[in-house]
């Protein structure tokens, strides 16, 4: 710690030089957070997937509905502790633009698959009493303004009513929040009962299953189990875990981690020799101080660590810039008005982030550093 | 090593050669030199005769290609390169012709560098810079910093820097070489107070005769070799 006012007043040297390069590792990591938060959105929150909850859906496509009797059939195939299905709605609230997630579903049932889903006791009995009863994640409740007690419509675009208007109406019974971070605070989620009775066409069928087996080892093998029993019937089925449903999700729009990865990697390439020639510069320069030092009795080493922790500390500031920055970009939500719901910096990432910068200091430090350390002392001298 | 050779210095058969090219140029011929404790010598010369080249050798910033150079009766051409490091840190003062001052520190920063290298906390190495300060005078420009201060200002912070660990040997390469008359003596009265009042032994590289005159004693180095007298 007594060599950082050292390794700091290095820093206010040339100042512009140094915010140029400062700026440049905080605009790649800025761009490292936010495709971090993108890939956790496209993925939609694999890491958060339950490990113990199936999916089971049409073996054709997602958007094949299979029979509401396969419920009672798969709860009672061994393991399976818990059964509750959803039906995409796709609706539009006043215009297309304004998107999130609108899913019928059986309260009780999804609750209990779906714990990271908090809904205080009183607002799920109203639920419960209100057949026309809504759910909304606090994000979209935030920016719709919607709040306990609203009537919202939404118009259909799949499921016109019975009466042939397209016009459903909703009354909003409480508002959920997520238990811990990527949860999507963005659904909303009203009862399959009333959607069932007032569709026109469909009845009885839904979207798809969410199972919750009794023990994770055995998910696989459930989810054999269940696809089985569907085998050669109407309605096939393809269950896997929720995982690897989602993994498969984000596949359809390409390999964003390898995107992502390349994308990073050219913008990192770009910034290791940006701070490194600004590293090598900085040494150029200071060669009589160099020498100064280890005249004074600076060990090879402690010039070699002093160097290291310079262009480590420029890297630290840069990417610390940058992550921060990032994660407020990124709390200000999905930038898509409602493609990515979850959206947010996953903390995992944000340590690959510290040590991103980290790496990126000893690597850009490394040459000069070692440059350093080597300088003879009376050649070093000589150049004064 | 005793107490009683702190500051000697003792030359044996020391060579000196460079390589430049396929050329080898022999800079300094088997030297003899003898410096006792508290003693204040000037090594005059012309440029190129090696005064540099020699200071450099007896503070162990380079190493002779043969002989031995005994400091305080610790033969340092013997001593591994961070060993001569920590040595020079706790024995040797260097005093620079362009005082080399980190410009990036205040004036109490750059005497406090060589105190990092020792075990002090924070509050003694204060005070040792506070000592080191009042004793060239420059107490009121402790915070500011080197592009703050004139020439002479700068070379008695650089002389404070040289002196806060207490060194038993002074080292100047050209310590007025870059000052005016007024400032030059200044600084050559403060490098004789220190030699007088607390008996530092200092070897001064000077081409200036009236610089010379405030030493004990003055050698000549002509062509790599010494003698007592200017060369003719």
């Amino acid at each position: 710690m007594k060599y950082l006012p050292i390794i700091w007043s290095n820093l206010g040297r040339k100042k512009i030089r140094t915010v140029l390069t400062l700026l440049s590792i905080a605009v790649a990591f800025i761009l490292f957070g936010y495709l971090a938060a993108i890939e956790e959105a496209l993925g939609q929150g694999v890491s958060i997937a339950g490990a113990d909850r199936l999916i089971v859906r049409h073996k054709v496509s997602l958007i094949q509905l299979l029979p509401v009797s396969y419920h009672a059939r798969i709860a009672q195939i061994d393991g399976v502790d818990r059964v509750g299905h959803s039906t995409w709605f796709g609706g539009i609230y006043q215009e297309p633009r304004n998107f999130f997630a609108q899913i019928a579903v059986e309260p009780d049932e999804f609750l209990a698959l779906f714990p990271e889903f908090k809904l205080p006791a009183e607002q799920l009995e109203n639920w419960q009493r209100t057949r026309t009863g809504a759910v909304v994640g606090k994000d979209t409740a935030d920016r719709y303004g919607f709040k306990i007690g609203d009537r919202v419509p939404i118009q259909a675009t799949i499921w016109q009513k019975k009466d042939g208007n397209e016009a459903w109406e909703f009354d909003i019974v409480g508002i959920y929040e997520g238990t811990k971070p990527g949860v999507d605070e963005t659904q909303f989620l009203f009862r399959y009962d009333y959607f069932d009775e007032a569709r026109l066409g469909g009845e009885g069928e839904v979207g798809w299953y969410t199972v919750k087996v009794g023990d994770p080892d055995r998910a696989e093998e459930i989810a054999r189990q269940i696809d089985i029993q569907f085998a050669n019937s109407p309605a096939e089925t393809k269950a896997e875990t929720e995982g690897a449903f989602v993994q498969g999700f984000a596949k359809q729009v390409g390999n964003i981690g390898a995107i992502m990865k390349a994308i990073l990697s050219a913008v990192f390439f770009t910034i290791l020799l940006v701070a490194g020639n600004t590293m090598a510069q900085t040494v150029r320069e200071r060669v009589v101080e160099i020498g100064v030092l280890k005249s004074i009795g600076f060990t090879d080493t402690k010039i070699l660590s002093l160097v290291l922790a310079e262009s480590c500390l420029i890297a630290l500031v840069g990417g610390g810039i940058g992550l921060s920055i990032a994660l407020v970009l990124v709390s200000a939500g999905d930038p898509t008005g409602g493609g990515l719901p979850v959206f947010f910096f996953p903390t995992p990432k944000l340590i690959v982030g510290v040590g991103l910068a980290l790496l990126l200091g000893l690597l850009t430090g490394f040459f000069p550093a070692v440059r350093a350390m080597r300088l003879q002392i009376a050649e070093a001298l000589r150049r004064n | 090593m005793s107490e009683n050779n702190s500051g000697t210095v003792s030359l044996r058969a020391v060579c000196k050669n460079f390589r430049r090219g396929s050329e080898e140029i022999q800079v300094l011929h088997t030297l003899d030199f003898e410096v006792q404790a508290g003693e204040f010598v000037a090594l005059m010369g012309p440029s190129g005769s090696g005064k540099s080249t020699l200071l450099n050798l007896i503070g162990g910033l380079d190493r002779p290609s043969s002989g031995t150079v005994e400091v305080s009766g610790e033969p340092i051409d013997r001593l591994s390169d961070s060993r001569l490091a920590g040595w020079r840190a706790r024995h040797i003062g260097f005093v620079f012709q362009f005082y080399n001052l980190m410009p990036t520190l205040s004036a109490d920063r750059n005497i406090d560098l060589p105190l990092l290298l020792t075990p002090l906390s924070k509050a003694q190495r204060r005070e040792h810079v506070s000592t080191a300060l009042s004793v060239v005078g420059m107490e009121h420009r402790a915070k500011h910093y080197p592009r703050q201060l004139s020439g002479g200002e700068q070379q008695r912070i650089g002389i404070a820097r040289a002196i806060v660990t207490d060194p038993s040997l002074l080292l100047c390469d050209e310590p007025t070489g870059d000052l005016d008359r007024k400032s030059g003596d200044d600084i050559l009265e403060l490098l004789s107070a220190l030699n007088r009042e607390q008996g530092k032994t200092i070897i001064m590289v000077t081409h200036d005769p009236h610089a010379a005159a405030k030493a004990s004693r003055v050698i000549y180095l002509n062509k790599g070799q010494l003698s007592t007298e200017p060369e003719e």
